[in-house]
Formats: structure tokens, sequence, C-alpha cells
């Protein structure tokens, strides 16, 4: 079997000192069995916490099924969002179009469920088909009162990072929609943070400690009313910087809000999210102080806790495929503190930019690849001989099927992995893993039967 | 009563999928086999993910991947350079096209296409199959059947009879896959099994990626269903014009039995009684124990579970099996929802089940989980059989579920979820007495140690 497509040969390199030029944020090659989905799919990640906006996506049913309660983003009251609405178009409407079976959903649904707002996902055929699925959005807008955003989001239309772009404008109509008052002059908004078991409850308690008061999260237990007065706040925290750096940037230029990028994962990164917001509030010197306690408490008592893991782990190898190639960087250092190597690294939705950053945390030798897929990532992870494999629930498989430690660091995962206690998860995740004693009957690692097979 | 009162306006929580997931499903069990499906990316990562989360094994679908220039001028140049790049990396002997609403909306032709592949690239040997699967036309269910239906067209020649039967099954587990070629081979007769996904999504580990991993029927064993002794379909839902046994029938005139998937005594009887009249040979005692076993199963668990009431969903092949098989057992099928659109659900269910009107069975087909949850309510019903998708209501509703079928997401082990044949069916009938009984043991405050 061929491993590598010749189209992709300037998407994987290998750090040896030589010159680095990936070529990336291109179209997954056609016949590659891409680990990536498509735009629709970017716009329903971001959106998806919105837990009390309805989401309804309109087109045939796949892309409704598929997506159904597919995230583990919770909510902390209303879960409108764990629902799965879709118009579920046939033949018919095909032909004669779906515009009218949308308004009628859009009217049940606001009558059945009350919600703050509505999200419509154009999905691939919308667009042929010529629904103008904007003004039934405003018709139902104006008849129910109930703001109705579009979502145009049609799967074909480039690739999942312009769905992250969708979501961010559809996003953009609701902010600045609502009074700032009372908000605080210390005060952000947490971006690209989706709350994956309770992910950015645990962020949002280190910054209220800190006496900076949090007006929205987007878009983890997020709410309608809270995105509306967004723009009161002083600062836009940046995760996941894929997903929601455009809607940042939008909101530097219409309200003149700063943003800076972060990330929750690992000790270091975690910890540099809390004194550089500190250090933004600057004007009020309590908040870095309580950021440096919060520090020095929580990395104290973890300090002990990750001791058995580190030295479990020491030496052994990692492989890294996520989405982001923020989410990557965090992870080779939170690797390297439980004493592990990153022996190949990628993202599915990386720019030039993030991989040089990639190549500069890497070890030599390390693989670096831009849209991977299956063929190309086993033959990497048995090349270097990994002993667990980073990814989500498309690589487990993957990684099982060969022999080699998992830990799931995707949307569907159950245990929090952010902040200080997600640190100490994720060397829990890692370990019980790596350590498992069945890898020993693995064909990788000995063949004992006698067998004719 | 088999309405609700307010007519369609939404699916909410559908009991369906996509037509290309079947096809995709279905062509997993052909011998170096890969799907391609014509459309935008999203199609087969999501369709993997989901199938993925079922089976837990590395599946790989490959995508043309389509593009805004490819919606406007036509999938082609797409859909030929795919065909290039999964060939040149995976070397299938076959690939299973199936499209997509995109493509289909379009209108691109894809058989011309292929065609015109073969011609311009006379060296490949990779042999091409074309499913037409565009999402607003039918359900998951309908997408495998038609895939089936297509691999079979594709390949089947016909010449001397052989000492085979074809078998055309519905939607069932690897292990049950199994279950029927042990059975069938038991009467001296080797079964081809279409399609056989019994390795290719349940086997063991490997040293290296197999992009497309051992197992499935070969394209040369899938060509000679056109020579066996006569096709056993499992499935009363789709119709002769759209099965692969209904055009064997016609272009072959091969003798087509049709039966409902064997789940239950008399079902498993009929599958058994059907292969000893094809092969002319009797029952295997083997088998013939299996069944004495499963009959004093029913006579001792029989009390437990009378009366009781299910609420089953899924495809309509697997409703009106089970339906029947519950039946069989003393308990009401109060409830059968299924996503599908046939339009035989009720008729089918009727003709199995003489006691309907009696048993005041409420039906809905072209229906999602709201209804399934609705129904369920209003007919009062004790446990749910079916999917993992029903979990919220049964959670909601505080009555337990036992998952078999597509999909099982929120447990381990479901490929290996066995219910056809006697022993199949004797492991399910096991699994509802034992939740009878640990209902009945968690809510009482006694704390029973024997029940």
């Amino acid at each position: 079997m061929k491993t590598f497509l010749e189209e992709r040969k300037n998407q994987i390199f290998q750090k040896d000192g030589n010159k680095f030029d990936m070529v990336c944020e291109t179209k997954s090659v056609a016949g590659s069995v891409s680990q990536r989905a498509c735009v629709f799919c970017g716009s329903r990640v971001v959106l998806y916490p919105i837990a009390d906006a309805l989401h309804i996506v309109h087109g045939p049913i796949g892309c409704a099924a598929y997506t159904w309660d597919i995230r583990g983003s919770l909510s902390s009251g209303v879960s409108l969002h764990r629902l799965s609405f879709s118009t579920d178009l046939k033949e018919t409407d095909v032909i004669y179009g779906g515009e009218k079976k949308l308004y009628e959903a859009l009217i049940y649904l606001i009558k059945k469920h009350s919600p703050k707002a509505a999200f419509v996902y154009a999905t691939c055929i919308i667009g042929l088909i010529g629904d103008d699925v904007s003004a039934v959005c405003k018709k139902v807008t104006g008849e129910t009162g109930i703001d109705v955003i579009p979502v145009h989001s049609e799967g074909f239309k480039g690739t999942k990072k312009d769905g992250y772009r969708a979501a961010c404008d559809a996003i953009n109509t609701l902010i600045g929609t609502s009074d700032t008052k009372g908000i605080s002059k210390h005060s952000i908004n947490i971006l690209g943070e989706f709350n994956l078991a309770g992910e950015a409850w645990i962020i949002k308690d280190y910054y209220e400690r800190m006496g900076v008061e949090v007006v929205s999260t987007m878009t983890g237990d997020g709410r309608v009313d809270d995105i509306r007065r967004a723009h009161g706040a002083s600062l836009n925290v940046v995760q996941c910087s894929g997903s929601m750096t455009s809607l940042a940037k939008l909101m530097e230029e219409r309200f003149g809000i700063p943003y800076i990028r972060v990330s929750y994962f690992g000790i270091e990164d975690m910890s540099e999210a809390l004194y550089d917001v500190a250090e933004h509030f600057s004007d009020k010197p309590s908040i870095m102080k309580e950021a440096t306690k919060i520090v020095r408490e929580e990395v104290s008592s973890l300090y002990l806790k990750l001791k058995k893991y580190r030295q479990a782990l020491e030496g052994k190898k990692a492989a890294i495929y996520v989405g982001g190639a923020f989410k990557a960087f965090s992870l080779i250092k939170a690797l390297k503190y439980l004493g592990m190597r990153t022996v190949l690294a990628g993202s599915q939705t990386g720019n030039k930019q993030d991989y040089e950053t990639l190549e500069e945390l890497c070890d030599e030798g390390t693989i670096i690849v831009d849209d991977s897929n299956p063929t190309e990532l086993s033959r990497c992870i048995l090349e270097k001989d990994a002993d667990l494999f980073i990814g989500g629930v498309k690589e487990r498989p993957l990684a099982y099927k060969l022999g080699i430690g998992f830990c799931d660091h995707n949307h569907e995962r159950k245990i929090a992995l952010a902040g200080y206690v997600g640190m100490l998860n994720f060397a829990r995740e890692v370990y019980s893993s790596v350590m498992s004693p069945v890898w020993k009957f693995t064909p990788r690692k000995q063949n004992n039967l006698r067998s004719d097979v | 009563m088999s309405k609700r009162e307010d007519q369609y306006v939404v699916t909410q929580n559908a009991c369906n999928l996509c037509t290309p997931l079947g096809a995709s499903l279905a062509f997993k069990g052909v011998s170096g086999g890969i799907t391609l499906l014509h459309g935008s990316q999203g199609c087969s990562t999501y369709i993997r993910r989901y199938m993925i989360s079922h089976f837990k094994e590395p599946i790989d679908i490959a995508s043309s991947n389509f593009s805004e220039e490819a919606a406007v001028f036509g999938g082609s140049s797409n859909l030929k350079a795919a065909l290039k790049n999964v060939i040149s990396q995976y070397s299938p002997s076959f690939i299973g096209v199936a499209t997509t609403c995109l493509s289909e909306t379009i209108g691109d032709d894809v058989p011309r296409l292929l065609r015109e592949f073969e011609r311009e690239n006379p060296e490949i040997t990779t042999k091409l199959a074309h499913v037409s699967t565009p999402a607003y036309r039918g359900t998951h269910a309908d997408g495998f059947h038609a895939a089936v239906r297509a691999i079979v067209e594709t390949f089947a020649e016909g010449g001397d009879k052989e000492d085979a039967v074809s078998i055309f099954s519905a939607m069932i587990s690897p292990e049950d896959i199994r279950y029927l070629r042990r059975a069938t081979e038991s009467f001296g007769i080797k079964p081809i099994i279409i399609p056989d996904y019994s390795d290719t999504l349940d086997g063991s580990m490997w040293t290296e990626y197999h992009g497309i991993p051992e197992g499935g029927s070969t394209v040369e064993e899938i060509s000679s269903v056109g020579r066996s002794l006569a096709s056993v379909e499992l499935g009363l839902i789709s119709s002769e014009a759209k099965s692969a046994g209904g055009y064997l029938a016609s272009r072959f005139g091969i003798e087509r039995k049709r039966m409902r998937i064997p789940v239950g005594v008399e079902a498993s009887d009929e599958f058994f009684n059907t292969l000893a009249m094809i092969s002319g040979k009797p029952i295997n005692k083997y088998y013939a124990r299996e069944r004495g076993r499963l009959i004093d199963a029913y006579t001792d668990g029989h009390k437990y579970i009378f009366e009781k009431r299910c609420a089953v969903y899924g495809e309509e092949d697997f409703v009106v099996s089970m339906a029947a098989f519950l039946c069989e057992i003393g308990i009401i099928p109060a409830v059968c929802v299924s996503g599908g659109r046939s339009g035989r659900l009720e008729r089918v269910l009727r003709e199995i089940i003489p006691t309907f009107d009696e048993m005041g069975i409420a039906v809905k087909d072209g229906g999602d989980y709201t209804d399934l949850e609705e129904l369920s309510v209003l007919q009062e019903v004790d446990f749910f059989l079916g999917a993992s998708k029903a979990y919220k209501s049964s959670r909601k509703l505080n009555k337990p579920l036992i998952r078999v079928g597509f999909p099982i997401h929120d447990r381990f082990g479901a490929a290996r979820i066995t219910s056809l044949g006697y022993s199949g069916t004797n492991a399910l009938f096991d699994r509802i007495v034992n939740m009878v009984i640990e209902t009945r043991q968690e809510s009482s405050s006694v704390g029973y140690s024997y029940i």
C-alpha cells in the first residue's frame, strides 16, 4: 500500500534543521480520507453550546442526525442545544423549495420551546435549490420577536474554518444589542471555550477569584442575553484561536475591545492565561496578587499529585493530532511536564505561523503534519514507536488497532482537561492508557500463539 | 391510533440516518472494498465518526470533497481525481461510489462518469459500483439495501448452479453475521452473505495500518450469486423491485426466499427450515439442541415478562422482527416507531401479528424520537428496545432500555450483541428477563437475594 499521496508531500515534514515551509489552509485532496469535516461542522461546533437558543438544521436529515448531542458541552440550566431539529427535506422539497417548511418549523419550535434566539444552519443543497433562508429568518423574527439568525454553512463552500467564520458572523449579529450597564471595568469575555465536561466553569472560577468579571463565555454554557451585552467587557480572552479569533477581531473593530490568545491546557499555559489577564488590568494590582496566589496554591498542590504519573511516564513517546494547532502547543508542553516526548504533532486547521511555532516547540526528528489522514498517521506513529496518541473519536480506533495508548482530547470528552484540575485529569488519562497491562498481548509487542493464521 | 395529533412540521431527534450511511455500511462487506462518497468532506467524516462510535473500529470512507466550483460546474473532475487518489493510496479491488444530496441535486451522472473513468484508465483493475443515495430520498436502511442491490447488479454472473446460497441480510451485527455463516455451513452449503462485514467491522489487531481491513465477500464470490441455489432475503419491507433477491429472481430465475430477520423461535425455524429445503439436508443436531435450550429458557422466564409493554423502534425490518419476537414471548409491542417511510410497516406488522388490534399497538412510520417518547407515555410502556438513542427518553420516563441494533453509542461491545437464530434470541431473551428482574429488585425495599 502506498502511504503518502504525492499531492500531500508539502503537508508533512520532519524537523531536521532544514527549511520548513508547510503548505496549509488548503482544501483536502479529493479522495484522501481527511479527518476534517466541512463548513457546516465548523459552524455547528462553535454555536452548539449556546444552550438557550434553538438550533435548526435546514436540509436533509443527515447533518442534524450526526450532530445530535454530539459534544460534551454542559449547561448550568436550560439545555435546548442537546436536541436535534431538522427540516428533514425530501425530494419534493428539493424540487419546490424548502422555505415554507423552514418557516413552519421555526414557528412551531419557537412556540414550543420559547428560545432566546434561533440559529438556522443552511446545509449543502440549500444554496443550490435557491431557498432564501435570510428572508425566512427575517419574516419569523418579525412575527415572533425572536432573533432568528441564518448561518451560511453550506458544506462545500470552503473548509471547517469558513464554518467557524460563519458562526462568528452569526454571533456578531447578537453582540451589541443589549444594555451594558453595571459591567465592571475589570471584565472579560471568554471566547473559544466550549465548556466540555464543565471546563468553562473551572476557568471562570479562577478569573472570578482574581476579581475579574466574566461577562460571557462564548460559547460554553452560553446564553443569548450574555452574548448581547458582551461588548461591555474590557478584554476578550480567546482560546481555541482557530475558531473564534475572527469574532475577537470583529469586536475589536466594532467596539475597540482588545483581545489576547490563551490556552488553558497544562500548568504553564494555564498560569500564563491568568497572568496575561492580570497584566491587562494592571491598574488594579489586587488582580495580579490574586492570580499569583491561585497559581502558587494550585501548582504546589498539583506537584505532589502528579509525581506518581511523572515517574511512570518518564521517557514515553506521544503523538498528537488535533483540530486546532494552538491546542497542540499546550499539549507538547504538558507532555513535557510529564516527562514525555512528542514524536508527531499535527492539526486539521493550523496556519503557517502555527506550524512555525510547532516546529520551535518540537524536538529534532518530530514529524509535523497538516490535514492528515489515517494512513499517514498510522505510518508515522508506528515509525516513531509512539506509546500514546492524543486525538478525537476518529483517531481512537486507529491507535488501539495498532496497540497504542490513547487520550481523547476532542469535543466528545467527558473528563475536564482544562485548568489545573484538568492537568491532573490529563495525567491520569494518559497514565491509565499507557500503563495498562493489556498492550503486552498486542501483536506489535509479541505473538506467542501457535496458529495457522 | 397511529398518528400524533399535530401533523408533521419538523423532525425532532431523528429516528433514522441518511442514505449514504447505509450504503457505506453495505460496502464494508465487500473484500478489498472502500466507499467513496461523492459530495462534501463532512458527509464522509460524519458517517465515519457515527459508525466508529458504534463499531469501535477504524473506518475509512473517502470523499470526492466538493468545492464551490464543482457545485456549479459539476463534480466530474473531483470524482475522477478522488478515484485515482483512492486507488493509489489504498489499492482497493473494489470501490463503492455512493452519491450524496449535493451531487444528486446538481445532477452529476455518476454511472456515465464511472464508465468514462474506466475507459480513460484501462490499466486500472479496481472494480467500481455505483449507488444513488441522495439523503432526501429514503433512509439509511434504503441506502443499505440499494447498495446491496447495486453490488449484486454490478457483479452477479449466471452459469451452472453451485452448491451455494445467497443471503441478503439486514443491518445486523458482525456477531450475527458469523452466526448466519455457521448455521448455513452446517447444511453443507456455502453461504454468500452480502454484505459480510463480520471481520472488517469486528476484527483483530494489526501490526501495520490496513486502510481496508481483511474480510468481506470477494468480488468473485459476489459474482457467483448468479449461480446460487436460492437467495434468502432477511426482511419483509423492501420491495422486490428494489431488492437484491428480486434482481436475482428476475435476471437469473433464482428462487427468492423472503422472511423476516430470524429473531425468535418461529422466525428461526423458518430460516432453518428454508436452508434445509434448499440444501436437501436435515437441521444439524447442534442447532436442534440450541432450539431446545431456547424453548426451555422461554418457559423458565415466561412469567417475569408476561404482558409487559415495550416500545420498539429503528429500521422497519428491525421493528417487524422484534415486534414479532416480543409477541411470541408474551410481551406487547405497544409502540412501534420507525424513521422509515416505505408505507408498508403497519401492513406487515398486521400480517405477522394476528392479534394486532386486540393488543392496541401504536405504529408510527416516518417518526422521530419525539414521537417515540410521546407514544410511549400514552401507551404506558415498561421498557424500550432498540438503539441507544432512546436513552434520553428512557432516562426521562425512568423506563429501562435494552440496547440492540444500530447505533449503540453509549455501551461497549455493540458488534458482538446477538439476537439472531436460537442462541442469539436466547441471549436477548436473557437480557429482557434480567432487566425485569433487576427493575423489581432495585425498586423493592426488601433487597431480595433470590428472585
